[in-house]
């Protein structure tokens, strides 16, 4: 369009005449943009971490120690006919010791065995689900309740069902308030970076009413008449990512990848690559200002 | 001309303006307009008189389409323009000059910006505006202080900088509301005789007043209003029609007594 310079030069007019709200809305966006450039990446390192967690999760099946040959393949058998079962894994007491061992060597105690004679582990099977949340329906499907409504293995070989119930759930339940803290705090920093850009843009179109009046009367279309305020908000919203992805750049290159090489936790936030959280940020930032300045248009700007 | 593309394919008959039985009512009670009809024909020259409150400047708004009518119909060159879409208002408003008691200028923006911004907002291109609005400028004679702001020039610099915004892009209709308000009585006959240069270009001026002394002295068409009403519609018929605007100039200063005094206005 060839209006494009015309609304260029009203909003940067606009922005010089306006321009204390405006850095106070610059400024905001910025910290705004800050707190999610620095969320995002945690939010996705912790995610990352309890997903590990979350595949180790798994149900251990724990065999009495004198159950037989024919009663575990049997109950093999059934449980590759369960649902949501990623893998079933037999452990026999020999091959428990044999993964205790190399566990504890490599935690330097191999010594610890060469105490105990006889082997007190007993088989088990080690099962996976296909998703840690279908863990319920596997527990239920392994001990069915019965008449009385208890709950009773399927096999008669089976001694103990052990699901790490305590762990699975306190991952679920930190990285649910976790989740939901940070998203709190993002939509409401939200919110008043929308509110400070309204604020802003309702300044403007009051320093601007005699040129919206003149606009007006001459005949501009609605539309013509917006478009500069428009441009202004996505200005400012601009400015703020702008100034909010810079300081990121600076706090990752000066700060973050020297330590990267010493700490996994620090390796872990390179989850979401750097340009593409660049690219959230600013898309965020124009669609924030965006939002301000329609509402505010549409409520103060009565054409 | 560009009023040429204005009357296509029209009869020519049809009244520019024409209002039935419009009424305005505002919020609270006031009669700003009751039952008013009036026509007012292509080229004309009409004053609206009439003590403040009569309703002058509701006629202006409802011209504009600043108002909707509460009764009765507005039409403009055979349109009910309360009947166009609102999405159209833009297009009505681009064939209307508008020129107001306090002037209404950018205050930030030289003379020349002023004028041009008029048609930058309507999508003019540079061509047009860099040949346009210098030549605007020197038709109301402020050729010399067109990088000039507003708080540098006269009262009756300003209105003309004024008269040259509405008039730039050539609109078929010309409503003036007090052009001559805040001004002294040399100075507002030189705005008369601006507003007359405009009319005799083929343009419909309508210009709302209550100076009295002035009206009567040009012998237009005086439309008075009174409460909202019209009690007075003395047609035309009684003064030439091809004065020239200097003989007009002449003879409304002998009329009222004025001296010639050039380069003031």
């Amino acid at each position: 369009m060839s209006h494009i310079p015309f609304f260029l030069g009203e909003a940067y007019r606009a922005l010089r005449r306006n321009a204390a709200p405006s850095v106070a809305a610059i400024v905001t966006i910025t910290m705004t943009m800050l707190l999610v450039g620095v969320l995002v990446p945690i939010l996705g390192a912790s995610n990352a971490k309890t997903n590990d967690i979350r595949d180790q999760v798994a149900l251990q099946v724990f065999l009495f120690p004198n159950a037989n040959q024919s009663e575990i393949s049997a109950l093999g058998q059934q449980l590759e006919g369960v649902e949501h079962i990623n893998a079933v894994e037999y452990v026999s007491p020999k091959q428990g010791i044999e993964d205790l061992r190399t566990t504890l060597q490599e935690g330097g105690d191999a010594d610890v065995l060469s105490e105990i004679k006889s082997n007190p582990l007993p088989p088990l099977f080690r099962i996976t689900p296909d998703d840690p949340d279908n863990l319920e329906s596997v527990l239920a499907a392994l001990q069915p309740p019965d008449a009385a409504g208890k709950p009773r293995p399927i096999s008669s070989a089976i001694e103990e069902i052990k699901t790490g119930d305590e762990q699975t759930e306190t991952i679920r339940s930190v990285t649910g308030a976790l989740k939901i803290t940070l998203f709190a705090i993002a939509i409401l920093l939200g919110i008043t970076s929308i509110w400070l850009i309204a604020n802003t843009i309702r300044l403007s179109i009051y320093a601007r009413r005699r040129e919206v009046e003149v606009m007006q009367l001459v005949g501009a279309t609605d539309w013509f008449i917006r478009w500069p305020f428009v441009i202004e908000g996505i200005v400012v919203g601009l400015l703020g990512a702008g100034l909010a992805t810079g300081i990121l750049v600076v706090i990752k290159t000066v700060a973050l990848d020297p330590l990267s090489a010493d700490f996994s936790l620090i390796e872990n936030l390179n989850t979401i690559s750097l340009p593409q959280l660049l690219a959230i940020l600013i898309v965020g930032a124009v669609g924030v200002s965006a939002l301000g300045s329609g509402i505010t248009l549409r409520r103060y700007l009565r054409i | 001309m560009p009023e040429a593309a204005e009357t296509h394919a029209r009869p020519a008959n049809t009244p520019l303006v024409q209002l039935r039985d419009s009424t305005v009512v505002y919020p609270g009670g006031h009669v700003g307009l009751e039952r008013v009809s009036l026509k007012i024909d292509r080229g004309e020259f009409v004053f609206v008189v009439g003590p403040t409150g009569c309703g002058k400047s509701t006629l202006i708004k409802l011209l504009n389409r600043e108002l909707e009518p509460d009764g009765g119909k507005v039409e403009i060159a055979g349109h009910d323009i309360n009947e166009m879409p609102r999405t159209k208002i833009p297009q009505l408003r681009r064939r209307i000059g508008n020129v107001f008691q306090d002037f209404k200028l950018l205050p930030n923006r030289s003379v020349y910006d002023n004028v041009a911004y008029a048609l930058q907002c309507t999508g003019a291109s540079r061509a047009q505006i860099k040949s346009q609005v210098p030549e605007i400028l020197r038709m109301v004679g402020l050729g010399a202080k067109i990088h000039n702001y507003p708080d540098e020039l006269s009262g009756g610099e300003q209105q003309r900088v004024s008269v040259a915004r509405a008039f730039v892009n050539h609109p078929p209709l010309v409503l003036a509301d007090e052009p001559t308000g805040n001004l002294d009585p040399e100075t507002s006959i030189g705005i008369m005789q601006l507003l007359y240069r405009i009319n005799r270009t083929g343009s419909t001026v309508l210009v709302v007043t209550h100076d009295r002394g002035l009206v009567d002295k040009m012998r237009r068409r005086v439309i008075q209003l009174h409460e909202g009403r019209v009690i007075r519609d003395q047609s035309a018929g009684m003064y030439t029609t091809d004065e020239s605007t200097t003989e007009f100039g002449v003879r409304i200063r002998n009329e009222l007594g004025i001296a010639e005094s050039r380069g003031k206005a």
